[in-house]
């Protein structure tokens, strides 16, 4: 029975070492505290916790940075996301189009400025109200998007949309389609902020991913409600606008240099 | 009060069963047409991602404004008790119902996933204009169906006025939620106005009553039955105060625009510019389907049955083209994202959006109209909705 005694009967007591331990786990604790909450942010989170409010998911588009001609956000979009760009579409007009390069020119002064054009995710969506279903609708963190399941195609969201931000899909899909991008013949879609990327922990958008990798640095994609996030921070250094501000939607995509 | 004897329509005749027919071959096209479009998905139709709504949306809006303006002659009747217009009352709600019917099936048939109707009557978003008329038009058919058996069977009828009253009151708020579909909506000019739904109150006033005199005067020509002076020139009378107020509202809601410098642009275009647009709202709109009438009916000719009904076309005309340019025109014009600079896309954006309707959405609404039609014509048979006679001494003895 002797081999069967406890261990403390074997191991001389040591409180050093416990302390050592302990002291360690706890700093270890301390340090890695930050980085999984970090990781929670950075990497996505799981399948069964909810998006939350504490974030909001926004866009700073710098239109004095954006190229003419360039359209590697609008090609990049598409390929991430599954959709036929308009150019090789049969039926252009009736063609998705997630996000559009805008070319503007002032009349007066022929000044040009070239800018992408996407879903806003109003924190006051319009299209989110009409929906008659609720297949519209607002995530916690910011992303508008539509419920593939119980969208109707009743298109209420896009005589709404003040930004032109929606498109039905006219035609049945081709084999584009990607298994984490659902969309569906005679539903209503829209820019989702790359929200299959967010959620896997990417933390960027697949347009702003091209723009920076395009050397032109004109999108930059965060969380707007953490003061030290990059984004915020350009936003307190840099004068930005609403698209149709008088509307009072609230939008999580803003503008520099319009 | 004298009693009116209703009598159903015989309908046995040749006549009978070709209009049948030929309804009910509209009815067949209208579903061969949901069907293509459902089939091939919305790429067989002229809307697009600029023209969203089109041509169904023209029609179902039409029929549903008209179907609670339908049912003004019997609320006539019973809420405001004009013996004179009690035997007018049943075709009257019955045309009312069958209008909502065409009207509905054009709307939801027209939906991008129209097999996922029950998901509309499930899912409610109840801030959405469109969830509440999903109650207000399942309320109609109730109240106006309720209304309907109290003038038919003799032991409820104590109650008719109680119904009519209810569904007339309820036929206002529903033309206010049909109005509010635009009214409520903040993107596009020449929409986001109260105006908007007493507007549609009254053009439904309009449009209901030219609906219901012709329906009423095919029926009784048809069927060798006698329609006195008296109920035409009463009802003529009425159309022409409703017409004159359409004018007055749509002259009152472009006045308005005018006056504000961010509107200039779109009434220029709905008002000058705007191509088929402006010829719809000049031609179409304020001669065929105001001016035009007015004349006829203030005029001699307004004596005679014919041209009372050429009146009460040109105002159904002229109601079509008012929702052409409502619905169309209004989506044709470009958003105004970026005021005073010029746009340039992909997507259309800054042009002006043209639209060709297609074939399957010029079926799919005259579908609408012909299940209206021809739910009407059925009923007309089966049911006791028409006074046997209607002659001037008949009528004369109600008001007595």
């Amino acid at each position: 029975m002797s081999e069967l005694k406890p261990m403390s009967d074997q191991t001389p007591a040591s409180p050093e070492r416990r302390r050592f331990v302990g002291g360690a786990a706890a700093a270890a604790g301390l340090a890695i505290a930050p980085g999984v909450m970090l990781h929670q942010v950075a990497h996505g989170r799981p399948e069964e916790q909810a998006a939350s409010s504490a974030v909001r998911w926004g866009m700073l588009v710098d239109a004095t940075k954006c190229a003419a001609g360039c359209d590697d956000c609008v090609t990049a979009c598409s390929t991430e996301n599954g959709w036929t760009p308009v150019a090789e579409s049969k039926h252009p007009k009736q063609a998705p189009q997630w996000i559009r390069k805008l070319e503007l020119q002032d009349p007066l002064t022929q000044v040009e400025t070239n800018l992408p054009m996407l879903c806003q995710h109003c924190a006051e969506p319009p299209c989110v109200d009409v929906c008659p279903t609720g297949a519209s609708f607002k995530r916690a963190d910011g992303i508008v998007l539509v419920n593939r399941h119980t969208c109707i195609g009743c298109r209420y969201c896009m005589m709404a949309c003040p930004y032109k931000a929606r498109s039905l899909v006219h035609e049945p899909l081709n084999d584009t389609q990607k298994p984490d991008v659902p969309r569906g013949i005679g539903c209503v879609e829209s820019c989702t902020l790359c929200v299959q990327k967010i959620d896997r922990g990417d933390g960027n958008t697949a347009c702003a991913e091209a723009c920076t990798a395009a050397g032109h640095n004109a999108l930059l994609f965060g969380d707007m409600n953490d003061p030290e996030s990059e984004i915020s921070k350009r936003l307190r250094e840099l004068p930005t606008k609403q698209v149709r501000a008088d509307l009072n939607l609230n939008l999580g995509v803003r503008y520099h240099g319009i | 009060m004298a009693s009116i004897t209703f009598r159903e329509v015989e309908g046995s005749s040749l006549k009978y069963w070709l209009l049948f027919g030929g309804l009910g071959l509209f009815v067949l096209f209208g579903a061969l047409a949901w069907n293509t479009m459902h089939h091939y998905g919305h790429v067989v139709t002229g809307m697009d991602n600029q023209i969203v709504w089109g041509l169904p949306h023209v029609f179902a809006v039409f029929l549903i404004v008209a179907a609670s303006g339908a049912l003004n002659v019997a609320s006539i009747a019973s809420v405001f008790n004009k013996p004179m217009y009690k035997p007018l009352a049943p075709l009257s709600a019955i045309l009312s119902l069958a209008l909502m019917l065409g009207g509905l099936l054009v709307l939801v048939l027209d939906l991008g996933r129209s097999d996922r109707l029950i998901v509309a009557m499930t899912h409610f978003n109840f801030k959405s204009m469109f969830t509440w008329n999903v109650f207000l038009y399942s309320g109609f058919f109730g109240l106006v169906g309720i209304y309907l058996w109290t003038m038919l069977d003799r032991t409820v009828k104590s109650y008719s006025k109680a119904a009519g009253t209810a569904a007339f009151i309820w036929r206002l708020i529903l033309t206010t939620g049909t109005g509010s579909l635009f009214g409520f909506l903040i993107a596009r000019e020449l929409y986001g106005t109260a105006m908007l739904a007493p507007m549609f109150i009254i053009m439904s006033f309009a449009y209901g009553l030219a609906i219901y005199l012709m329906v009423l005067a095919a029926a009784y020509a048809w069927t060798g039955r006698t329609l006195g002076d008296a109920v035409m020139m009463r009802l003529k009378g009425l159309l022409v105060v409703f017409v004159a107020a359409v004018l007055y509202f749509v002259v009152v809601h472009h006045m308005t625009n005018l006056y504000f410098a961010k509107f200039h642009g779109v009434e220029a275009f709905i008002l000058r510019d705007g191509g088929i647009f402006t010829t719809l709202f000049w031609v179409g709109q304020i001669v065929i389907g105001c001016v035009a009438p007015l004349v006829i009916l203030l005029s001699g000719l307004g004596k005679q049955r014919t041209w009372i009904m050429v009146a009460c076309g040109l105002v159904i005309a002229g109601g079509m083209a008012q929702m052409y340019v409502t619905i169309i025109g209004a989506q044709a014009y470009p958003l105004d994202m970026f005021p005073g600079l010029i746009e340039n896309s992909s997507f259309y954006d800054g042009v002006v959006n043209s639209y060709t309707p297609s074939m399957p959405e010029l079926f799919l609404g005259l579908g609408g109209v012909a299940i209206a039609l021809l739910v009407t014509t059925f009923a007309i048979k089966v049911l006791r909705l028409l006074p046997a006679s209607l002659d001037d001494a008949t009528v004369a003895k109600l008001e007595h």
